[in-house]
């Protein structure tokens, strides 16, 4: 019997192997950031223990960064000293990082990418739960605890028990206007934030095959939002085309070499899943979510939904506190439902093309009078290019603010926060009670469904504006 | 890491299914660098409001948390944790884990102890019954236990081998591996030449 691709990734890297143990596994590459990794560093220093493989690492400061006045010491003390203390940790352990202010800075997720250093059937881990992202080049990439932090940097390597294998298959081609967010958004409110859980999923199909690479980041960045160990995507020419050049990408006979293997990275006709599902992007549309979970979605043209509208007790009495918290009643048109910010950027959303897309659509055009959009490039690289192709131009003039690269709004560890009670649509990958701020409203969208909103000061897409003159 | 062989603490029923770590812990409250003193942000905006379950004084001292479904899910963050730690719990009830959260329990010595639907929801009532009630929690025969005679509830949970030999004999993960070192020397010798390094 063949082998599913995330069965061969992880055949590759598996250091050994014993019966009733979890496979003890190599870690190809690293990430650090300043939240999840302080106490993992305390623990190495704890037992006199030292990186084994800083070669194989990387971190950046993205959670606590300022996205206004980055070039000043952090206003906040707290952040400061969590932001200081990551640096002296790369110092004394020999980790290279990007700090705050140099032109690498960014969010984690979207550093590794841009820099060449996420290549397919690698082993990626950070502790951050959005490191499912990367799997979107064919690696098998997954967050992790700090305990786990210190145990990749004191042996490079996890133990892990092998998840079960499960194909994800998005037949048919994506609507005009229909993006890999509402893919995804639709996805997790069909199968439950539990459903993936103890699962590796492949996305496959004619709708996964025709995503840039950028779309292919924001689904697999979602798989843990319906509970998948890891998601990841076969490479293919779009992933070779957008590796080949960048700064950490093989060249000359190590890129022949890469490419060839990367090339065998397919699941084989005769392999077999533990589960499958299909869906049809054909019949997609618009999507955003309505409660307090990624899994509480709905299509845009749809109406608030009422408890009554499940079966289970538990989602009842989960969909019942969750319009109670997002302050919405059962019946309402989502198109009615008016926000007061609206956030684009994060590890989902925060990327080149995104920003491409936001302005393609506020161009000539105005945000609501009593709505503020906040535009946060991805990393430093991001918001250049952005700069230099003049969509910062595009942002100000249609009134949003322009702000540098962070996670920002996303969790609201920095300054970026939501008020109590204010509403958002986001471009970011989660919708808790307070996650955006305490008291905080989210509504998760797409960057056309983003931008189009901030226009009207509704949940909208840009089928909603009128057409522009001339 | 201390054993764990047997707990009986407490009970504290959390009536809600999707309990993510942003409610556990937001994330305002992450910015410690120690792993201790995040009990002060343990489902901290739930606890503004004065009919919370940990603001009721019967459950003062819980130590045993039952659960609705999906509980952990969200951000990898370990200080969730912690958080339930630091606050005094030394097991978590439920019929479903988010996977991390499960994992990061293992590693930091909190059990996660993984039962039936219809165990939690048996738990939950005999807690309505018996207010302040303790709840036993046995590594060693894997069973949750509440009360006795009539009504009481006994079931087995589910925890993977590997997870309950480790908590049983309190053992460092990374003492483990480092015993396998040979073995990582060995994997290092063999990787491709042009995958890609950070220095």
């Amino acid at each position: 019997m063949g082998k599913t691709l995330s069965e061969k990734v992880w055949d590759e890297h598996v250091v050994r192997s014993a019966p009733g143990e979890p496979d003890l596994l190599f870690i190809d590459l690293h990430l650090l950031h300043e939240v999840t990794s302080p106490q993992a560093f305390d623990g190495l220093r704890l037992a006199n223990r030292s990186v084994r493989r800083p070669d194989l690492t990387l971190a950046t400061e993205d959670h606590n960064v300022p996205t206004l006045d980055w070039d000043k010491p952090i206003a906040d003390p707290v952040s400061r000293t969590q932001v200081e203390t990551l640096r002296k940790n790369c110092a004394d352990f020999g980790v290279r990082l990007h700090p705050l202010g140099d032109v690498e800075q960014g969010i984690v997720h979207v550093v590794g990418p841009q820099l060449g250093l996420t290549q397919p059937g690698m082993t990626i881990v950070c502790g951050d739960s959005h490191t499912s992202t990367h799997g979107a080049f064919g690696a098998i990439a997954f967050g992790i605890g700090t305990s786990e932090v210190e145990h990749v940097l004191a042996t490079q390597t996890l133990t892990q028990a092998r998840p079960k294998t499960m194909a994800v298959t998005v037949n048919g081609s994506l609507p005009d206007g229909v993006t890999a967010k509402d893919l995804v958004l639709t996805l997790i409110t069909h199968t439950g934030t539990g459903g993936g859980q103890g699962y590796i999923v492949e996305y496959r199909g004619q709708a996964i095959e025709e995503l840039s690479m950028e779309g292919r980041m924001t689904v697999c960045n979602m798989s843990i939002e319906w509970g998948a160990k890891a998601g990841l995507i076969a490479p293919d020419q779009t992933t070779f085309d957008y590796i080949e050049g960048k700064p950490e990408a093989p060249r000359g006979a190590d890129w022949d070499a890469a490419v060839a293997h990367w090339k065998t990275l397919r699941t084989d006709d005769d392999a077999v899943f533990d589960k499958e599902i299909e869906l049809d992007a054909s019949t997609m549309t618009p999507f955003v979510t309505w409660g307090t979970n990624p899994g509480q979605g709905a299509p845009l043209g749809a109406t608030v939904p009422s408890p009554d509208d499940f079966d289970e007790p538990n989602d009842k009495v989960a969909t019942e506190k969750a319009l109670q918290y997002m302050g919405l009643e059962a019946g309402t048109p989502l198109r009615e439902v008016k926000v007061d910010t609206v956030f684009v950027g994060s590890c989902t959303n925060g990327r080149i093309e995104d920003l491409r897309l936001a302005a393609s659509i506020l161009e000539g055009r105005t945000v609501a009078a009593d709505t503020r959009l906040l535009v946060v490039p991805g990393s430093v690289r991001v918001r250049l290019q952005a700069e230099a192709e003049g969509l910062d131009k595009v942002f100000i003039a249609s009134g949003a603010e322009w702000r540098g690269a962070g996670c920002s709004m996303c969790l609201g560890m920095n300054p970026d926060q939501l008020a109590p009670g204010e509403r958002s649509a986001s471009t970011s990958n989660r919708n808790f009670e307070g996650r955006q701020g305490k008291g905080g409203r989210t509504h998760l969208v797409s960057v056309p469904v983003a931008a189009a909103t901030a226009v009207r000061g509704t949940l909208s897409s840009p089928a909603d504006l009128p057409a522009l003159a001339g | 890491m201390d054993k764990f062989t047997t707990h009986t603490g407490v009970g504290v029923p959390l009536k809600r299914s999707n309990v993510d770590t942003d409610q556990i812990i937001p994330a305002v409250y992450l910015k410690r660098v120690t792993r201790t003193g995040f009990e002060d942000g343990l489902f901290a905006a739930w606890r503004n409001d004065p009919d919370f379950v940990l603001n009721n004084p019967v459950y003062a001292g819980g130590s045993v948390l039952v659960a609705g479904p999906d509980f952990g899910t969200g951000s990898s963050r370990e200080h969730a944790v912690w958080a339930l730690q630091n606050y005094g719990f030394q097991a978590v009830i439920s019929s479903r884990f988010a996977d991390i959260f499960r994992g990061n329990s293992g590693k930091a010595g909190l059990l996660a102890a993984q039962v039936d639907e219809k165990v939690v929801q048996r738990l939950w009532d005999w807690l309505e019954d018996n207010p302040g009630g303790e709840i036993t929690v046995d590594l060693e025969s894997r069973t949750v236990r509440a009360g006795v005679g009539e009504g009481a509830v006994e079931d087995s949970f589910d925890i993977d081998d590997y997870t309950r030999w480790r908590l049983l004999e309190g053992l460092d993960d990374i003492g483990i591996t480092l015993s396998h070192d040979a073995d990582i020397t060995s994997f290092e010798a063999g990787r491709p030449s042009w995958k890609p390094v950070t220095a």
